[in-house]
């Protein structure tokens, strides 16, 4: 008897619940495979860009062709950039209300519960899907206080100064391989603008997944925080499984003004065949605070570093950071912290775990340049390596410029102590619950930090990832 | 029709040494059993034993719930079986909160059939509950914010295991050195916590060395433990002369045991 099972693009066995695309013949436009002047100009094209962009664009696809791959961190010898579609356009224009999305990436998001971020502490979703944002609305309220929270396409369009400004500023193509990559391909992304002395008091989210096969991600996010104000910036995103590798490098600048705060939060959940390479910096001026609450679970390689560089006296800085490696999985994460003026202070708690396997690594540099006296810094980073198969790596990187500073760093590395799970079966707990409860201990720092339907999907994802470590 | 909690020459090794030599006993649901013993004599080994610990090797004998053996069993089907043991010292568990943790344990034990992920017990309900177990045993209630046992003291801890007990209503509650290391108040709170939930639904098993906690929960049994096995059993009366008088006459008594004693106390680390 033979049936051919209906296609169901599902779930691995085991873990990935997201595992669901929809058919990618919706889209409008689709750019070849592989990446050369000439698809770099279409794109360009295709969005209607002014013409420095365009040069900007052709500029940065040579550096990106002049660099080497970087020989550390994770392994990308199968990484072929010839076989990636980087450019895709799902929908005609850009949704104003949820009815307008179209129809099957709706259902996507509907799937992913994204209705409910019309809900009372959200200002706005910005929902990118492929290679464009396709739906975005904003409260009136941020719009009357000047606000800005829009995709970065549009705001190039809409707000050409302030964009000019402040675009590349942070991050510039020359950075790395993977910064002059995506700014060659850039799409979608967020910008956002909080003028001076505005505070929003519930975090602006946003959404956005990979779909074909061979797609790559290539949003770019650009947040000004002007000079008093505040914001709380939360993403989340997940991938469908597929057996051909999708490559995801991202980029984020963000500067905080003086006096300013704002934090940015990530959850990360990609399926297992995804190259994950993300550059994300935020300038931090005078008495102004920055902070990075970076979640990074699943992936077939992740290497993030998220940086603050405090440039001016009383900028703090403060990155929490949590990667999960199960079996396949590489976390090559961690944070970055120049200090370049004195009195300023930054902290870094980092997470990792790793099971079945996977490999997780800490990697990170605290500078302290020539001048900036009287600077503090505290570095935290346990391990917990689940069964002997698995891997914890730390690089921690210090270098320091300046005699008068206080440079502190812990590091732990552990397992799940029989005690501890003795005492928790002791109490009726399996020892699959008992695990779960540990590592969700574990990495309670960070979960505390998050918005609570986050945290929840949080505590979610590490069970799941935790059922499958018993019998 | 009450439980019963039956050992039967139980040996027991821990790392290939024995240490327990053939300890009989039966405890009944409502009663109140002493178990008093110099060190080295197995108290905690019992102990632990009983719970189901993966380090105690039963090497012949068996542990029996209501006729059912329950020595192959893992701790947590002996939890949900009504076996609870109140730790001598709490481990730590950071990040756990104490309210996360009793709710997880409290679903599994009155619902042992529970998967994984379903089934907890409703938060609202479970919050009145654990409140009112809290005022009860006159338990600031921000205890239950806090990661278990994080920066407790001593008392602290004890006390957290009286909560425990408190809302997992065990059939048999063995109470290891509950009240060592605590000051007087401490001591009281713990007995009068411990009497308030001791009753004819519970059965208990209190491992000490002092008599302070028996003053509040007089034993209706006093077992006195000597090198690996018990070598007399009492009533309150026995308990009250061996604090005033230590173990020489026990000893003396019985020399084999008092001997096999002196060679697990100088092996105990």
């Amino acid at each position: 008897m033979s049936t051919e099972a209906p296609e169901k693009a599902e779930v691995e066995i085991g873990d990935y619940q997201y595992g669901f695309h929809d058919s990618t013949d919706n889209y409008e436009f689709k750019s070849r495979k592989g990446l050369d002047a000439e698809i770099v100009a279409q794109i360009s094209e295709m969005k209607n860009e002014p013409a420095w962009m365009r040069d900007f664009r052709l500029k940065s696809l040579e550096i990106f062709e002049s660099r080497p791959m970087p020989n550390w961190g994770g392994d990308m010898t199968e990484l072929d950039f010839n076989d990636i579609f980087y450019y895709m356009k799902a929908a005609k224009e850009q949704g104003r209300s949820w009815d307008d999305v179209p129809d099957d990436i709706r259902k996507t998001y509907d799937r992913l519960g994204i209705p409910e971020a019309e809900k009372k502490y959200l200002a706005g979703v910005k929902a990118q899907y492929e290679s464009e944002v396709v739906y975005g609305s904003l409260q009136e309220d941020l719009a009357k206080q000047g606000v800005l929270f829009t995709d970065t396409d549009s705001a190039l369009r809409d707000h050409p100064e302030i964009f000019r400004e402040y675009f590349a500023s942070v991050i510039p193509p020359e950075d790395n391989k993977f910064a002059a990559l995506n700014s060659a391909v850039w799409s979608g992304g967020s910008f956002i603008y909080v003028p001076p002395g505005v505070n929003i008091d519930f975090p602006l989210q946003a959404y956005f997944r990979i779909n074909s096969e061979n797609m790559g991600q290539f949003e770019r996010t650009l947040i000004i925080v002007d000079e008093g104000a505040s914001a709380h910036y939360v993403e989340g995103c997940t991938a469908p499984t597929y057996s051909s590798d999708s490559l995801h490098s991202a980029v984020v600048e963000i500067i905080v003004k003086k006096g300013g705060r704002f934090r940015y939060t990530t959850i990360q959940n990609w399926s297992n065949n995804v190259y994950n390479l993300v550059t994300k910096r935020a300038m931090a001026y005078q008495d102004s605070l920055m902070e990075w609450v970076d979640g990074n679970l699943g992936s077939r390689l992740t290497m993030k570093y998220p940086a603050i560089w405090l440039m001016e006296p009383g900028a703090r800085g403060e990155t929490l950071s949590i990667a999960f490696a199960g079996d396949d999985q590489h976390q090559d994460a961690g944070a970055k912290m120049v200090h370049c003026a004195p009195d300023t202070s930054s902290r870094i708690i980092s997470k990792s775990i790793s099971k079945d396997g996977g490999r997780s690594s800490y990697r990170g540099l605290v500078k302290v340049e020539d001048g900036a006296r009287n600077c503090k810094s505290n570095v935290v980073c346990d391990a917990l390596i689940l069964d002997p198969e698995s891997k914890s790596d730390t690089y921690p990187y210090i270098e320091v410029e300046e005699q008068d500073v206080a440079i502190e760093h812990e590091a732990s590395v552990s397992k799940i102590a029989e005690e501890q799970l003795f005492y928790l079966m002791s109490r009726g707990l399996t020892e699959a619950e008992a695990s779960a409860m540990i590592v969700t201990g574990f990495i309670e720092p960070l979960v505390k930090e998050l918005p609570m339907e986050y945290a929840v999907e949080m505590n979610r994802l590490i069970e799941l990832q935790m059922e499958g470590s018993v019998g | 029709m009450s439980s019963r909690l039956k050992i039967t020459d139980l040996h027991v090794s821990v790392a290939d040494t024995p240490i327990l030599r053939g300890v009989n006993m039966e405890i009944q649901q409502g009663e109140i059993h002493a178990l008093m013993g110099p060190n080295g004599s197995g108290k905690s080994t019992l102990a632990y034993a009983l719970a189901g610990h993966p380090n105690y090797e039963v090497t012949s004998g068996s542990i029996e719930i209501d006729g059912v053996n329950i020595t192959e069993l893992e701790a947590d089907e002996r939890a949900r079986l009504g076996m609870f043991l109140a730790f001598q010292y709490p481990v730590v568990i950071p990040g756990v909160k104490v309210a996360d943790f009793i709710r997880h344990a409290i679903s599994n034990v009155r619902n042992p059939d529970r998967k994984e992920g379903e089934g907890l017990v409703p938060m609202r309900e479970y919050r009145k509950e654990i409140r009112a177990k809290m005022d009860e045993l006159d338990m600031d209630p921000e205890f239950a914010r806090r990661y278990l046992n994080d920066g407790f003291s001593g008392g602290e801890k004890k006390r957290m295991e009286i909560l425990q007990m408190a809302m997992l209503q065990p059939k048999f509650a063995i109470l290891d050195e509950t009240d060592s290391g605590l000051d007087s108040d401490a001591v009281r709170v713990v007995s009068e916590g411990l009497a308030k939930l001791s009753g004819p639904q519970m059965g208990v098993l209190i491992i000490t060395h002092h008599e302070r906690l028996l003053e509040f929960n007089p034993p209706k049994y006093t077992h006195v433990m000597l090198g690996g096995r018990i070598v007399e059993t009492g009533d309150a009366a026995l308990a009250h002369e061996l604090h005033a008088n230590g173990y020489a006459a026990i000893r003396e008594r019985h020399p084999d045991a008092a001997a096999d004693n002196a060679v697990t106390e100088a092996a105990a680390v």
